[in-house]
């Protein structure tokens, strides 16, 4: 088989379900779902995300009860909204959003996705910068940079930015293999990386943690320059900054293979790993990194892994970075593809390749990744809120769910305005209430739900001839 | 064989993670831990993927 072949062959398997349900043989138990959350949510991005509480001066207490109350929410989120839809539909969000929002909807909301992806992508490909630069001596960025800082810097970035995007390529199957053999291995590193510096912060019993942890590591001041956390800070960010999968409804497309909607609880594996213990750790590392350099606003996790836990410390940073860009990228392009299906995948691919090496050269991309994950979340949480609302309550307004499908329409106005709407009255929060992007995606939901069913109310009209009743979806849909 | 493999990959995650305990417990020394860790970590990638992933 040549290799052309072999990629169509790998996307054709990828696309398997993807406009129909599940069958019922292929529903899986719980069991599978604790490996599948374990292996993603431990990635390059805690490397990020742990260190940058401590920049931002979040305090010992506000840090593990904010975390815990922020992770639990988030696990509720998972069963309670997305378990439940995924598996009454069985459909992923791109087929279901497609039957509320129309076709053409579901185009700019893949552009969108895309844009997100790649520019998480690109923090990771500089993640992994900073480690494979450590033989070269490079100049590591710093925390207020924006720019890229060397040629040094560029040219590193430039060689992973093309290795993952010739990889993201032709082999996205192994790539994915290859991140679920490196995950257990990966949560082992992040663990013992933090438990073997803990002498030089002056922990040598576990009675001395607590008051080196309140005093030292999340001293509660912020570095220069950063804004103050609190505990709703973190809290929120801890259940938000997955809203995307869980309230915004993308793990449906996991969820939908799951035997009964409890198996959401399952991801209670990744955000404890992933968004407890990973943060903490790599939290403490960088903690240590500040203690030993004067509070340097260098911010590198590469050197910072590296001078913890050795040469395996820095091939965990360039792992976890690079497993958690090259499939964000094989999935940007799959959505840009979806403008064109006859565009060629390795062209798109490279393309978006390119596109987010370039914006992986920009440090701010890293430094400023608690932002960005939230807004990622912000952005595509109402469409989420949308298909919450059209599975469960468009019946007792009197009005149609899947109204796309049945109607005929590419764009359901109702979804675009929703949309509009819900972001212009977030930013309206921002912009002159001073509310902090951490805090709207709770408010936006509400907005969402409402905005959803009142134009809905004006702009569904009575369906009377069905323009597409030979199809089945539309039948069952009426039935 | 792949019994062998697990148990062989199993040592490798306690290379990766017994170390730095050893460090706090002052029984090595941390350079000592890095290489331990090291070793753990290709112990881990020569074994795992030859019975991790794949369908018995």
């Amino acid at each position: 088989m040549s290799k052309s072949t072999s990629l169509i062959a790998k996307l054709n398997a990828i696309n398997e379900y993807e406009r129909e349900p599940i069958p019922e043989s292929k529903l899986k138990g719980w069991k599978k779902f604790i490996g599948t959350y374990a292996g993603e949510h431990t990635a390059g991005t805690e490397f990020v995300l742990g260190p940058l509480f401590v920049a931002h001066g979040a305090t010992a207490v506000d840090l593990v009860s904010g975390l815990l109350i922020g992770n639990i929410l988030a696990v509720l989120s998972w069963a309670f909204f997305t378990g439940r839809i995924a598996v009454k539909t069985r459909l992923t969000l791109y087929f279901q959003l497609e039957k509320i929002a129309g076709s053409k909807f579901t185009l700019i909301y893949n552009l969108v996705n895309a844009g997100l992806f790649c520019f998480l992508a690109g923090a990771m490909i500089a993640v992994s910068a900073t480690a494979v630069g450590i033989p070269f001596n490079l100049e590591m960025p710093t925390l207020t940079d924006v720019l890229p800082n060397s040629l040094g810097w560029v040219l590193t970035v430039f060689a992973i930015g093309t290795i993952t995007t010739i990889v993201a390529m032709f082999g996205f199957e192994q790539v994915s293999k290859f991140a679920n053999i490196a995950a257990p291995w990966m949560i082992m590193v992040f663990i013992a990386a933090a438990v073997g510096v803990l002498p030089r912060l002056g922990i040598n019993s576990i009675s001395d943690f607590w008051p080196v942890a309140q005093e030292t590591i999340w001293s509660g001041v912020p570095l220069e320059g950063q804004s103050k956390f609190t505990f709703w800070h973190i809290m929120f960010f801890a259940w938000f900054c997955n809203m995307a999968m869980h309230i915004g409804m993308a793990d449906m497309s996991i969820l939908r293979y799951a035997k009964k909607w409890t198996a959401g609880f399952s991801t209670a594996s990744g955000v404890f790993l992933g968004h407890y213990i990973a943060w903490i750790a790599s939290g403490i590392l960088y903690s240590l990194f500040l203690l030993e350099s004067n509070n340097s606003l260098t911010f590198a996790p590469g050197p910072i892994a590296y001078e913890a836990a050795g040469i395996a410390g820095a091939i965990c940073v360039v792992i976890a970075g690079w497993t958690t860009a090259n499939p964000t990228l094989y999935r940007a392009g799959l959505a840009i593809q979806s403008i064109n299906p006859n565009w060629k995948t390795w062209k798109v691919t490279l393309f978006v390749g390119l596109f987010t090496t370039i914006a992986a050269c920009f440090p701010a991309l890293v430094m400023r990744l608690l932002e960005f994950v939230a807004l990622y979340g912000l952005i595509l949480m109402p469409l989420g809120a949308v298909i919450f609302i059209d599975v469960y309550y468009m019946d007792r307004w009197g009005l149609k769910s899947n109204y796309a499908l049945l109607s005929g329409k590419k764009l359901n106005p109702a979804v675009a305005f929703t949309w509009v709407l819900t972001l212009a009255f977030c930013l309206a929060l921002n912009l002159f209430a001073g509310i902090e992007i951490f805090f709207l995606g709770l408010p936006g939901w509400f907005v969402a739900v409402i905005a959803y069913l009142l134009f809905s109310k004006l702009l569904q009209k009575p369906i009377t001839a069905i323009p597409q009743s030979k199809n089945p979806l539309v039948e069952k849909a009426l039935n | 064989m792949k019994n062998l493999l697990v148990v062989l990959s199993i040592v490798g995650l306690l290379f990766t993670i017994i170390p730095p305990f050893l460090v706090f417990s002052a029984v090595i020394d941390p350079a000592t831990s890095k290489n331990l860790m090291f070793a753990g970590t290709l112990i881990w990638f020569t074994s795992a993927p030859f019975w991790l992933n794949k369908k018995s």
